[in-house]
């Protein structure tokens, strides 16, 4: 909210500065968001009136203007179009400082000119008009410019917290101003009831009396539609960022910035008897001030009368009913609606209003009399009429209950320890009507304090007004115990540093994604989907990683990088019946050499399949994980592996299929992997076992086995079967070619034999061997070489 | 006995003047192998006056002495050498670059978090984890925010299409988990990603946070203050940092504050923060008699700004390499 510093100091006017006076607020609670002066600093500016106009001499587009400026008649040149003979105009006379320029005594085109002429702009006040700023006739000539239109002042913008709606008039920021800076309130105005003509009163029906406990009418005879709204009303508007529409509309917008209680004027001829306060009938609908049609149901309150509805109540006017130039009689209302009864509209509308926006955070409900009379004072001084009686409706108001204020309670809350005359003296500030108690205080909040019902409520007005940086910063005394440590668990941070020590730069990508992604990568045809995205490649929620990984990668493909590793952890989400799964994933990719550019190694291999393998079993170390030939959507479906922990499915490795390759714009072939980090967060505690005191005997073994063979079935066979005194079964090397016959391949593998009680005689070496050379001509119909 | 000293000049002369180990020991033979001329001159002692046989013997003896220890020298002499000359052979340029691969790095986010993280957890704090598809209960109704609440428009919330579920749009929730299933005291920070409607230079659609949560008999807003005053400190590693707490509003705390801090020059708003309002505390059953205490919530991209001096938001999420590799 907007508002003119000097229209606040005519209600509160501590001896401060400005930015004093922005902090006193924005370190009460209501921040201040900007602060910036009316006017640019100029000075020597006066009113002036034209006298007389006659061309320049030498010049076509210039004329030579004689001006009053109070205390001299100037002879100054003008090339402004808009110039006539009557106008009161800026005059800067000789010596002025404008905001761009001095002012000089100068001969223009061999004519003395003893000043300058002004527009807004010249002052630095843009007011959209070209030409000269022609002001008010009822402007004192001679009277320096920033005195004459109070230019020496300073535009204020608030943010108030959506519980402060008392604050939203000058009414309820002096009152702030007033208990934060613990000085007078002064209200410039006075609420007296209007001279009543005791015509017929407008009937009014209140048929939702809960969303609508309090409703005024009155009807105003005889208005001068026409009348023009006053200077100082329409700059004080206009400070507060509202623009002069009528003198009425203007008087019920300038109430509402002064008392914080929307009001409107409807046109008295367009209602059609009783006026009704209703929920709406659903297919009603009403056109509205802002040019819309809104077809309505039960949900909205509103304004009717006996045949239509007249307005969206509390929150926007219906255009049909509203005050035009042909109004004669109007009935102003002012009513409270329930702060329930108007929230949530506006947003389900698409729009607000200035009104609206102080319904649903609270207005006074104590105060809708007096502002219809201010209201209506207002337009009889300024529209004339003759006021009638004010028809009202009361039902049940919003209670202000006692609340119990403990002293032991603020202090152990707060965290400082405040005398029960401190207290009682900051509740004064506040104007809350209290009461001593044993325990401290029974308070009674005042009616526009929406926000005040418990304890709490109170003791954080108390911290408030006593000043936040009154309550000192303290280091709890608590008892202490460790956090728990749990060696089992691997972290998603052990983790993290151990990519980036194994060279992956990690990155952060968005959870919401591109459709397609999830259609490509995971064959989702049914992603989990944003009503309400932000844009078209943010619309569904990732399944797993590996869109933002291949963007990533292309992103930096296209940015001259050329080997490139990177890692996200990050949660991916999936259906799970009517919830959500959530889990957390731990993915990476790569493209480029297997090792950085170097001397020493040339030229480097592109990195591969195994390589990324070794990453992911480092992660997992010490488990073991199995590498299953599966079929993944993202993946080349011969270099693709489905990763289990024993029996359990956790993630996938393998080499981004060559049409996504070509699809997604990569020039390189991608490695990845990705797994579910829950997986991993259990691992083993080592647990001591000696060391055999005998010598191992190594023994090597090649046998020739079909294509189709898996390594990882070889190695659960041998696992599953082999004797004890095999301690160690590794592939050393795969050889295909001459002495292979098409279609094999041969496996060497290394053994390590050893007991643990006895040195092996070659003998019992032997038999080991051929037990596990049995397990292979059995199982896998291998030949020894 | 010219004749033997002769012998002796002549081998050490010619021991001095080989560089090579394999005929030093060829050389070695020529004099004192089976028929050099010591062992000749030994043969014809016997043809000696039996007198002058032990004079004779000792000399002859002592020259091969004086040659045999020549020798040995001669031959450590030439390990040096050689030695030297290998060592020479295989110096290095050791300023050329390392072998392999270099390490890779943190997105400084994360950096951002690990330090945060460390810093609670010196102060007792345990990390809590949530959802981040959740309900309207948990990320609104739960925290004093009822539908229509007009503090619901703070936040431009992402939908789930069905309008059940939504994306939270602070890490808030995950404090009322906690509490439905853990009893106080409770001490702990929640970190994660947050979702609002909502992009420009200074507003991602996504971003980070962190939570805190300390509920005990006797945690106070005085003890808030002291605890982020000192976090912050902690953070940034400077003594002279300043922070202060301003009245704000939130639904979820009461007495609430913005956090501002300063470096010396200007206020910068760096979180929220309050005691738990008593009707959260209720929402989880906890007795807000016996318990109270605090949250606060705080954004941890912009912590990363402000700790690295980067001014784009956005630039955490591009993900281009050249900007994540200078955090190292």
């Amino acid at each position: 909210m907007k508002f003119s510093e000097s229209w606040l100091r005519t209600f509160v006017n501590p001896a401060i500065d400005t930015q004093s006076l922005c902090d006193l607020l924005t370190f009460g609670g209501i921040e201040v968001e900007a602060v910036a002066p009316l006017a640019p600093a100029f000075d020597r500016v006066v009113v002036a009136e034209v006298l007389e106009v006659e061309k320049h001499p030498n010049a076509d587009r210039l004329n030579l203007c004689k001006v009053n400026v109070g205390d001299a008649v100037l002879s100054i040149v003008c090339g402004a179009p808009n110039v006539k003979v009557g106008i009161r105009v800026p005059a800067a006379l000789v010596g002025a400082q404008l905001p761009e320029m001095k002012i000089k005594a100068a001969k223009v085109r061999g004519v003395d000119s003893a000043g300058m002429l002004c527009s807004a702009r010249e002052l630095g006040l843009d007011n959209g008009v070209d030409g000269l700023w022609i002001l008010s006739p009822n402007a004192t000539i001679g009277m320096n410019l920033r005195q004459a239109l109070s230019l020496d002042d300073n535009i204020i913008d608030i943010k108030a917290t959506p519980n402060r709606g008392d604050c939203l008039s000058l009414l309820g920021l002096a009152r702030e101003v007033s208990a934060l800076g613990n000085c007078a309130l002064n209200i410039p105005f006075d609420t007296n009831p209007v001279s009543v003509k005791q015509t017929k009163p407008q009937a009014i029906e209140i048929k939702a009396l809960e969303a609508c406990p309090r409703y005024c009418a009155r009807p105003i005879h005889g208005v001068n539609p026409k009348a023009p709204t006053p200077d100082w009303m329409v700059e004080r508007l206009a400070r507060s960022g509202v623009r002069s529409i009528s003198a009425i509309v203007d008087v019920t917008n300038y109430v509402m910035l002064e008392m914080g209680q929307p009001l409107h004027a409807f046109d008295a001829a367009k209602i059609d008897g009783a006026i009704q306060v209703r929920w709406a009938q659903t297919g009603e609908s009403l056109l509205l001030l802002n040019g819309e049609t809104r077809v309505l149901d039960q949900q909205y309150l509103i304004i009717a009368d006996q045949t239509k509805p007249l307005a969206l109540a509390g929150i926007m006017g219906g255009q049909d009913s509203s005050v035009s130039d042909n109004t004669q009689d109007v009935v102003l209302e002012s009513a409270f609606f329930s702060p329930d009864a108007i929230a949530g509209k506006s947003r389900k509308l698409g729009f607000g209003s200035d009104s609206s926006y102080r319904f649903e955070r609270g207005v006074d409900f104590a105060n809708t009399l007096e502002a219809m009379e201010r209201a209506s004072a207002l337009i009889l001084q300024i529209a004339g009429g003759v006021a009638g009686p004010v028809s009202e409706a009361i039902g049940s108001l919003p209670q202000r209950s006692d609340i119990f204020l403990r002293l032991n309670r603020v202090e152990k809350v707060l965290g400082v320890a405040l005398s029960w005359e401190a207290v009682a003296a900051l509740l004064k500030r506040l104007d809350f009507a209290f009461e001593k108690t044993a325990e401290g205080f029974r308070v009674t909040p005042t009616s526009y304090r929406f926000d005040m019902s418990i304890e709490e409520d109170l003791i954080e007005e108390v911290a408030r007004v006593y000043g936040y940086e009154n309550i000192p910063a303290l280091s709890p005394v608590v008892a202490q115990s460790a956090l728990p440590s749990v060696e089992s668990n691997r972290s998603a941070q052990s983790l993290r540093r151990l990519m980036v020590s194994r060279n992956y730069q990690e990155i952060v990508t968005y959870s919401f994604v591109d459709k397609d992604w999830e259609k490509d990568f995971y064959a989702n045809a049914n992603p989990i989907s944003l009503a309400n995205p932000i844009a078209s490649q943010m619309a569904v929620m990732r399944s797993g990683l590996i869109g933002g990984l291949v963007q990533t990668i292309a992103y930096n493909l296209n940015h001259q990088q050329s080997r490139i590793r990177v890692f996200e952890t990050g949660r991916c989400f999936s259906a799970d019946g009517t919830d959500y799964a959530q889990p957390w994933y731990l993915g990476a990719a790569v493209c480029g050499g297997a090792v950085d550019e170097q001397w020493g190694v040339k030229p480097p291999r592109a990195v591969d399949f195994f390589d990324m393998k070794a990453d992911l079993e480092a992660l997992w170390s010490p488990k073991t994980l199995r590498f299953m030939p599966e079929i993944h959507p993202a993946l080349h479906p011969g270099k693709c592996a489905r990763i289990y922990d024993g029996a359990k499915a956790v993630g996938w490795l393998g080499e981004l299929h060559p049409k996504w390759q070509q699809k997604y714009e990569l020039s390189q072939p991608v490695i990845l992997f990705e797994f579910e980090l829950n997986a991993l967060s259990v691992v083993p505690i080592p647990q001591f076992k000696e060391n055999s005191k005998f010598l191992p005997v190594v023994r090597d073994v090649a046998l020739v086995f079909d294509e189709s063979v898996t390594y990882q079935s070889i190695l659960e066979a041998v696992n599953a079967q082999k004797p004890s005194t095999i301690t160690d079964f590794s592939l050393f090397d795969i050889y295909r070619g001459a002495g292979v016959e098409n279609g094999k391949k041969s496996l060497a593998f290394r053994m390590l034999v050893q007991d643990t009680a006895k040195t092996l005689t070659d003998a019992d070496v032997e038999l080991s061997v051929s037990e596990i050379i049995k397990i292979m001509q059995h199982q896998f119909n291998a030949k020894l070489r | 006995m010219q004749e033997l000293d002769e012998i002796v000049n002549s081998a050490l002369e010619t021991f001095a003047g080989i560089s090579d180990a394999d005929e030093l020991e060829q050389i070695k033979a020529r004099y004192l192998g089976k028929t050099g001329p010591l062992t000749e001159l030994l043969k014809g002692l016997g043809k000696l006056p039996a007198s002058e046989r032990p004079a004779m013997g000792a000399r002859i003896n002592a020259a091969k002495q004086v040659l045999d220890q020549a020798l040995k020298a001669r031959r450590e002499s030439l390990q040096q050498i050689k030695l030297d000359a290998r060592l020479k052979e295989e110096a290095l340029d050791v300023s050329l670059p390392a072998r392999g691969n270099s390490l890779g790095g943190l997105h400084p986010v994360t950096r951002t978090l690990e330090r945060v993280t460390e810093i609670f957890h010196s102060l007792g704090f345990a990390v809590a984890d949530g959802p981040e598809i959740e309900t309207d209960f948990f990320n609104f109704t739960a925290l004093n925010q009822p539908e229509n609440h007009p503090a619901r428009s703070m936040h431009d919330t992402f939908y789930i299409e069905g309008e059940k579920h939504l994306l939270r749009t602070h890490t808030s929730p995950i404090q009322v988990r906690y509490m439905l299933n853990n009893k106080p005291p409770i001490r702990i920070i929640a970190p994660g990603r947050v979702y609002r409607v909502d992009s420009d230079a200074t507003h991602s659609p996504m971003f980070h946070q962190v939570e805190g949560l300390w509920i005990d008999q006797e945690i106070n807003f005085a003890h808030l203050k002291g605890i982020l005053t000192d976090f912050f400190k902690r953070f940034f590693e400077r003594d002279d940092l300043k922070v202060r707490f301003r009245p704000s509003f939130f639904p979820f705390t009461e007495p609430s504050a913005e956090i501002d801090m300063s470096f010396g020059k200007g206020w910068l708003e760096i979180g929220g923060c309050g005691m738990v309002h008593p009707q959260v505390l209720k929402n989880v059953d906890i007795d807000t008699q016996q318990f109270q205490g605090f949250a606060f919530g705080m954004g941890l991209d912009r912590l990363t700004m402000l700790r690295y001096g980067v001014n784009d938001l956005r630039l955490f999420f591009d993900n281009d390499l050249r900007f994540l590799r200078q955090f190292r």
